[in-house]
């Protein structure tokens, strides 16, 4: 579980940004969680902090209980392997091959090779890339990547797996793919996920829970069944479609 | 013809033989400095995996002022300290001090401009699975950039061809010395200009061996 209170980030660069402010967010065990806006809203200043990557300029992050904040060093590095990652652009090592894309995670964990090789191959049979394993990342599609990418997430037996953008640079049938791939693991792995996307589509086919962000605070967020039914904010109807034009 | 080269070629190969030894050896030292130079100038810049700004502006100082001084003038300039580990300053041993001086910060920028092309999202990926700088170092920087810092060796390895053609002419041995020593003091030209030929046939070897061994490693490479 994962409980964020009262977030505010504000970077202090040549002028003062207020990326996000007072941001509430509880994703409990199970949850596959959507947070949508469009770009500039601060969905991935939100990626960054629950990724452990920035620290909160106020408000507090708890991983089960634990507030992140006063973790450095060792312990930070222990808590992020808690929480696995997939990416836009799948930022697999080029260099390479599939199975060693997927048993680098547990290579920085220091697990013997034999044993991470069959870690990585038994991930490899959940993605279906399991014939894929010493291929490289240059002669796979971007579903395949896609897939490598979310198969090297799970290495480390993550309790959340945090999405950035997965299916933005994929066709729709790949993205539906991906998407039954993610609930999948959600049900099978019991692995909680929190999704970072602009695509209503993306919501509406896998979250139970959305949160709608827009200049840099929630204006909605609740059940997707509750939010599609009855929205509130104007973002959250033109990202429904329901209203043209620009919000201010 | 026959005569021509009869007298000559035992000569051209001794000097082919130093230039390589020269070049080769003052290759492998200045990468044995240079490398690790290059990783930290890339990890302690503002935008690198753990920015140090003191000791980053300081490095960079450093690798410029090497970069800047023409390398007859430093060959000059180190001359009682290659004395200091050699026992004398010419010589085709001798050479290699200058020359490692001279290649390393070159070394160093080389393999910055490498690291720096690796995608950055790759390393926060990296940092995300719990990887310490180290490991990022280790693990994702330098193997990601092989193909690049191979490439890069070619650069440094053909630019030490040339700087050593440059020493032979001050003493250093080497083809520079018999292109120097037959061309200009003997106006013997056949053997400076069949020098030259063979010193453009190196360069031209290097490069085209470099290439193809960064082209077979290259996993980007269908």
């Amino acid at each position: 579980m994962i409980k964020i209170t009262n977030l505010s980030k504000t970077f202090n660069t040549y002028k003062v940004v207020e990326a996000l402010k007072n941001i509430n967010l509880t994703v409990e065990d199970g949850d596959i969680y959507g947070i949508i806006g469009r770009s500039g809203a601060g969905k991935s200043t939100m990626l960054r902090c629950i990724a452990l990557l920035e620290m909160p300029t106020s408000g507090t992050i708890e991983v089960d209980g634990q507030d992140i904040s006063a973790l450095s060093g060792k312990e930070l590095i222990d808590l992020r392997k808690r929480v696995g990652i997939i990416f836009q652009g799948y930022n697999l090592l080029m260099q390479r091959n599939v199975l060693q894309n997927v048993c680098f995670p547990l290579e920085l964990s220091g697990m013997d090779k034999a044993a991470r090789e069959q870690k990585a191959m038994e991930l490899l049979q959940i993605v279906g890339l399991e014939d894929k394993a010493k291929a490289y990342p240059i002669q796979l599609s971007g579903g395949q990547k896609q897939r490598v990418a979310i198969a090297r997430a799970l290495a480390n037996d993550p309790e959340m797996l945090l999405c950035d953008e997965p299916t933005s640079a994929l066709d729709s049938f790949t993205t539906k793919s991906i998407l039954k791939l993610l609930k999948e693991i959600n049900e099978k792995l019991n692995v909680s996920i929190v999704i970072i996307t602009h695509e209503i589509g993306v919501v509406k086919a896998l979250c139970n829970k959305v949160a709608v962000i827009n200049e840099g605070t929630f204006v909605e967020q609740g059940l997707v069944l509750d939010v599609m039914e009855h929205p509130q904010s104007d973002v959250t109807k033109l990202l429904l479609g329901m209203t043209e034009g620009e919000v201010e | 013809m026959d005569e021509f080269l009869t007298k000559n070629l035992s000569m051209l190969l001794e000097g082919s033989a130093e230039t390589l030894y020269m070049t080769g050896v003052s290759a492998l030292f200045a990468y044995i400095l240079g490398l690790p130079l290059g990783v930290l100038v890339t990890v302690t810049d503002k935008n690198g995996i753990h920015p140090m700004k003191t000791l980053n502006g300081i490095v960079g100082w450093i690798v410029n002022i090497g970069r800047s001084i023409p390398f007859v003038i430093l060959m000059l300039v180190v001359a009682p300290f290659t004395r200091l580990i050699v026992g004398k300053a010419i010589g085709t041993t001798a050479t290699i001090v200058p020359l490692t001086i001279a290649a390393t910060p070159f070394v160093a920028r080389m393999v910055q401009q490498s690291l720096n092309e690796i995608d950055q999202g790759v390393v926060e990926a990296a940092r995300t699975m719990g990887a310490t700088n180290m490991q990022i170092v280790r693990k994702v920087l330098l193997p990601e950039s092989v193909p690049s810092l191979i490439r890069g060796a070619a650069v440094t390895v053909i630019t030490l061809v040339g700087y050593s053609a440059m020493a032979g002419a001050l003493g250093g041995g080497g083809l520079g010395d018999i292109a120097v020593r037959y061309g200009m003091q003997r106006y013997e030209y056949d053997v400076m200009i069949l020098t030259l030929i063979i010193i453009v046939a190196i360069v031209q070897i290097i490069q085209v061996v470099f290439d193809l061994i960064a082209k077979k490693i290259d996993k980007r490479i269908r």
